[in-house]
C-alpha cells in the first residue's frame, strides 16, 4: 500500500488522532481529579490506555515512528498503572500530562508537514523514570477461586487484573447469565451494565456460546458487595441466573454450575435475517461507539436488509468534512449571491422600461431565487457551526495545567457550551482565549495564603461562559481573584510614558490600557503568561475577527474578559455608504439606525465631535477623516447622515455622506501584507464587479473611544 | 460469490486501512463492524468466510469475540484472525490458544496480511 501517506490517509489519520487525544485529554483531567483519593476509576485509566494504544497502531501504519514511541511509552506507562505495577501519584499524572503535550505538538507538527519531530528524550526519560516506581505484584488468589477456565481465557491481562483488584477489596464475585432478544440486546445489556456499575464492577461481558437464534445470552462477571438477591432486586429481571464464587469455592457443585452456564443451551438454528429481527433505532444509536463530535443520528432502520439479507452499513451517521470544502461551498454560495445582486439590479432597471409584464415576472423569479438561495445560505452556515463546547474542553486542560504549574487549585465553572459558532472562529479565537485564561490563573488569582487571609475560599475559580445575542456569541471569562487595582495600573502607564500625570482617565479607559502593546503589570513577566505574547495581541486577535474585548473588574472580587464575537464571518449584510467618492460597507449587525442631521447638529466638547441623541451623548467619528480622505466641498446648508453603530455596550457615529443601501456581501480578507490597515476588516466585492472595502467596526469603535491621536 | 471477510476494529483510519488492503487483492467483499457488537450481529445474518478482529474494543473484548466463534458450531472452522497491537504476550497466547489462526500484530505490513488472507481463503 504505497498511497498509504497520501494526503487523504493523512487527513483522516489527523482529524482520528485529534478525536482521541480530546477524549484522552479530557479523561487525564478525571484521572487526575482522583489522585488525592488515589482511588482511580478503572474506567477512565482503561479509556486513556485504549487512547494511547489506537495512537500507537495508527503511528505505526502511518510510519511515524515519534508518535509510535512516545505512544508506546505511555501505553507502558499505563497498563503499569492498570496493572497495578506503577503507583498512582501526582507526578505520574503530572507525566501524564506532559506527554499528552508532546503528543499533541507531534501531531499538530504533522498535519502541516509529515516530517516534522521534535527531540522525544525528556518525555522518555521522565516516562521512563515514572514507571520505575515498581510496586510488586500480589501472587494470583485466582487460583483458589475455582473460576470456570472457559471465562478466565477470555479476559485481557488487563481483565485479570481488575479481577483481582476485586477479590482484594473483598468483593463477592458473581456470574450473571442473561439471556435478551437479539433484536434489543445490546440495549438491553448497556442498561444492565449501567444499573450494576453504580453497585460494583463489570470485569467481563461474555457473549454464550452457542447458536445465535432470535436470543442471545451473555455472562457478566460482576464484582460487588451485593448478595445474588441483591443482584437480582436491582435488575429486576426473572431471566437471571446467578451464581456467586468464593463463598463456595471449594463446593464441587459450583463448578458443575458454571459449566452448565458456558454450556450449550441454544439448539435454535438461524432464523434471523429478516428486517423484523433488527432493533429499533434507539438501540442502534446506543452503540455506536465511535467519539464523534459532529451530528450523530441512528439510520432508519427499515432501510437495510430488504435484499437478500442486505449489507450492514455503518452505524454512525456522521460525515466528517475539510473545512476548506466548506469554504469553497460557502464561497460558491457567495458568489450566487453576488450574482443574485446583479440580477436584482437589472430587473430594477427594467423598471419603466415599457416591458411591464416580463418585468414583474422577473421580479417574481428573483424573489423565488432569494428565498432559495437564503435556505442554502443557511444550510451551509448550519453545518459550519460547531459547539463551543470544543473549544472550552481544550480549556480545560489549559486551567489544568496552568493551575498545577501555579501550584494554585482552581475550579473551572462551564456553562452555555452549546452555544454554536462558525468553526473558523473557533479556531482563531482559541489561542487569545487561552492567554486570557492563563492570566486569569496566573495573575488574577491569589495564592492560597493570600485567598485565606482576604476570607476567601482557598480554591479559585474560573468561570468560562457562552450565550448567544442576536447575531454575537459572547464568551466570557470571570475570576474571582484580586481584580485590577486601578491605580497601580495608572502608575505604569505614567513610568512607560503612555499616559500623562495630568491626564483623567475613566476607569473604563484605564482598563483599556492594559490592551496597549508592552504593558505588563508586573515587573518580570512570568513564564506562564508572558510567552511573548501581550493583551495587545489578544485584542488584535479577536478585533481580527470583528470581535471586541471588555473587561470588567471589582478590586478584591475578580475580573471579568467579555469578548463579543459575531456567529460567522463568510456572508454578512452591510450598509453600503458613501464618503466623498468612496463607497464603503458596514457590517449591518453592529448598525443600530441610521439618521440625517445638518451640520449644526454636530458639537465639539473636549475637541471631539459628538452629537445628542436621545438624551445621550454620542460620540461622532468622521471617516473622511480617518481614512485621509480629501474632504469635499460641501455648502452650508449640507445634511450628512449618520450611522449609529453600537458593539456591547458603546455607542458611536460615523459621518458619511450618503446611504446607498443595505446588500449581502462576502468579506475577502486582505492578505497579511494589508494587515497593517487599521479600521478595516477586508473587502468585499459587490454585485456589480465593484470591490469595497468593509469596515472593522470593532477597532474604529476601540480605538476612538480610546482617543488615540490619529483619529 | 466471491468470499466474504467480517473485521471487527473500532479504530475507523484502522479498519479502512485494513478494508484497503483487502480491497487491493481484488477478491473478497468486506463487511466492517465498529465494535463486538455490530460483530454479533453481523454473524447469523451474513455467511462469513473469514473473521479478523481487534482485541481492545469498548463493548466486548477481541477474545470474548473469539471465544464465542469458537464456541459456536456455525463457525467453528471459520479461519480468524486477531489484529492487535503488540503489548501483552498473554492476550496473544490467550487467543491463539481460543482457537485464533493467526495473530497480526499492528503496525501490520499489508503483504503480510494478504499472505494471510490467500492462506486461509485461496482457492
Amino acid at each position: 500500500m504505497s498511497d498509504i501517506n497520501s494526503s487523504q490517509a493523512l487527513k483522516d489519520f489527523i482529524s482520528e488522532t485529534e478525536e482521541i487525544i480530546e477524549s484522552l485529554s479530557l479523561d487525564l483531567i478525571k484521572l487526575a481529579d482522583a489522585v488525592d483519593s488515589s482511588d482511580c476509576d478503572p474506567e477512565v485509566l482503561n479509556g486513556i490506555f485504549r487512547g494511547a494504544h489506537s495512537i500507537k497502531g495508527l503511528a505505526g501504519m502511518f510510519g511515524f515512528d515519534d508518535l509510535s514511541e512516545i505512544s508506546h511509552s505511555m501505553e507502558s506507562l499505563l497498563d503499569g498503572l492498570r496493572l497495578g505495577k506503577v503507583p498512582f501519584c501526582q507526578s505520574l499524572v503530572d507525566t501524564l500530562f506532559s506527554a499528552l503535550d508532546v503528543l499533541i505538538q507531534l501531531i499538530d507538527g504533522k498535519s502541516n508537514n509529515e516530517n516534522f519531530t521534535i527531540d522525544l528524550s525528556p518525555i522518555l526519560t521522565q516516562i521512563s523514570q515514572a514507571a520505575e516506581g515498581d510496586v510488586q505484584a500480589e501472587e494470583d488468589p485466582l487460583a483458589a477461586l475455582n473460576i470456570d477456565p472457559a471465562i478466565l481465557n477470555v479476559l485481557t491481562e488487563y481483565e485479570e487484573h481488575r479481577l483481582l483488584e476485586n477479590i482484594r477489596k473483598g468483593r463477592r464475585l458473581n456470574l450473571l447469565r442473561v439471556n435478551f432478544d437479539l433484536a434489543t440486546f445490546d440495549q438491553e445489556l448497556a442498561e444492565i451494565t449501567q444499573q450494576l456499575k453504580q453497585k460494583g464492577e463489570v470485569v467481563s461481558t461474555l457473549p454464550s456460546p452457542g447458536d445465535i437464534g432470535e436470543r442471545i445470552a451473555f455472562q457478566i462477571l460482576f464484582g460487588s458487595d451485593l448478595t445474588s438477591v441483591d443482584i437480582e432486586l436491582l435488575l429486576g429481571r426473572d431471566d437471571l441466573d446467578i451464581h456467586t464464587y468464593g463463598d463456595d469455592a471449594g463446593d464441587g457443585d459450583s463448578g458443575g454450575d458454571v459449566d452448565d452456564v458456558s454450556g450449550q443451551e441454544a439448539s435454535d438454528s438461524f432464523v434471523l435475517g429478516g428486517p423484523e429481527a433488527i432493533g429499533d433505532p434507539d438501540s442502534i444509536g446506543k452503540t455506536t461507539a465511535m467519539a464523534t463530535t459532529a451530528v450523530e443520528s441512528p439510520l432508519p432502520v427499515n432501510l437495510e436488509g430488504t435484499e437478500g439479507g442486505g449489507s450492514l452499513r455503518s452505524i454512525s451517521r456522521t460525515v466528517r468534512v475539510d473545512i476548506d470544502k466548506l469554504d469553497l461551498l460557502m464561497n460558491i454560495v457567495g458568489e450566487l449571491v453576488l450574482s443574485k445582486s446583479s440580477i436584482t439590479d437589472i430587473s430594477d432597471r427594467l423598471k419603466g422600461s415599457g416591458e411591464t409584464e416580463l418585468v414583474t415576472e422577473l421580479g417574481k423569479a428573483t424573489r423565488i431565487l432569494e428565498r432559495r438561495l437564503h435556505e442554502l445560505q443557511k444550510g451551509v452556515m448550519a453545518v459550519r457551526m460547531v459547539p463551543v463546547g470544543q473549544l472550552f474542553e481544550k480549556m480545560t486542560r489549559i486551567v489544568r495545567r496552568v493551575a498545577n504549574e501555579q501550584g494554585k487549585k482552581v475550579d473551572l465553572d462551564i456553562r452555555g457550551a452549546d452555544t454554536e459558532l462558525d468553526k473558523l472562529i473557533i479556531e482563531d479565537v482559541s489561542d487569545p482565549l487561552m492567554h486570557i485564561i492563563r492570566n486569569a490563573i496566573d495573575h488574577g488569582l491569589e495564592t492560597h495564603q493570600e485567598r485565606r487571609a482576604a476570607g476567601k475560599p482557598e480554591k479559585g475559580l474560573i468561570q468560562l461562559w457562552s450565550s448567544q445575542k442576536g447575531n454575537h456569541v459572547v464568551i466570557e471569562v470571570h475570576d474571582d481573584g484580586r481584580g485590577i487595582d486601578t491605580d497601580k495600573v495608572r502608575r505604569k502607564a505614567l513610568e512607560k510614558g503612555l499616559i500623562t500625570s495630568t491626564q483623567v482617565l475613566t476607569e473604563e479607559e484605564v482598563y483599556e490600557l492594559l490592551f496597549l502593546p508592552g504593558f505588563s503589570t508586573r515587573d518580570e513577566v512570568s513564564d506562564l503568561s508572558g510567552r511573548g505574547v501581550g493583551m495587545d495581541v489578544v485584542k488584535n486577535n479577536i478585533a481580527a475577527l470583528s470581535g471586541m474585548i471588555e473587561v470588567k473588574s471589582v478590586l478584591g472580587q475578580g475580573t471579568s474578559m467579555i469578548i463579543t464575537l459575531p456567529i460567522t464571518l463568510a456572508i454578512i449584510k452591510a450598509l453600503i455608504v458613501q464618503v466623498g467618492e468612496t463607497t464603503y460597507a458596514i457590517p449591518i449587525n453592529s448598525v443600530l439606525e441610521t439618521l440625517m442631521i445638518n451640520d449644526d447638529a454636530i458639537q465639539t466638547v473636549e475637541k471631539r465631535e459628538v452629537m445628542e441623541l436621545r438624551e445621550s451623548t454620542v460620540p461622532l467619528l468622521r471617516l473622511e477623516q480617518v481614512f485621509g480622505l480629501p474632504e469635499a466641498v460641501k455648502d452650508a446648508e449640507h445634511s450628512l447622515y449618520v450611522a449609529i453603530v453600537g458593539l456591547a455596550e458603546k455607542r458611536m457615529g460615523f459621518v458619511v455622506d450618503e446611504l446607498l443601501g443595505q446588500q449581502d456581501v462576502v468579506i475577502k480578507s486582505l492578505g497579511k501584507a494589508l494587515a497593517f490597515v487599521r479600521g478595516v476588516a477586508g473587502a468585499a466585492e459587490l454585485g456589480n464587479q465593484k470591490t469595497i472595502l468593509v469596515l472593522d467596526v470593532a477597532g474604529l469603535m476601540s480605538e476612538a473611544l480610546r482617543g488615540e491621536s490619529s483619529f | 460469490m466471491s468470499k466474504k471477510i467480517l473485521i471487527a476494529e473500532d479504530s475507523l483510519t484502522m479498519r479502512s486501512l485494513i478494508v484497503s488492503t483487502i480491497a487491493a487483492m481484488g477478491d473478497y467483499e468486506t463487511v466492517e463492524a465498529a465494535n463486538g457488537f455490530e460483530a454479533l450481529r453481523i454473524l447469523p445474518r451474513e455467511k462469513v468466510d473469514l473473521i479478523i478482529t481487534d482485541i481492545n474494543m469498548p463493548d466486548i473484548n477481541g477474545l470474548e469475540l473469539v471465544s464465542f466463534i469458537r464456541n459456536n458450531e456455525n463457525y467453528q472452522e471459520t479461519p480468524l484472525f486477531i489484529i492487535s497491537t503488540e503489548g501483552s504476550e498473554r492476550d496473544r497466547e490467550k487467543g491463539m490458544a481460543l482457537g485464533a489462526n493467526a495473530y497480526i500484530v499492528k503496525p501490520f505490513a499489508p503483504d503480510q496480511l494478504q499472505q494471510l488472507i490467500r492462506e486461509y481463503l485461496g482457492d
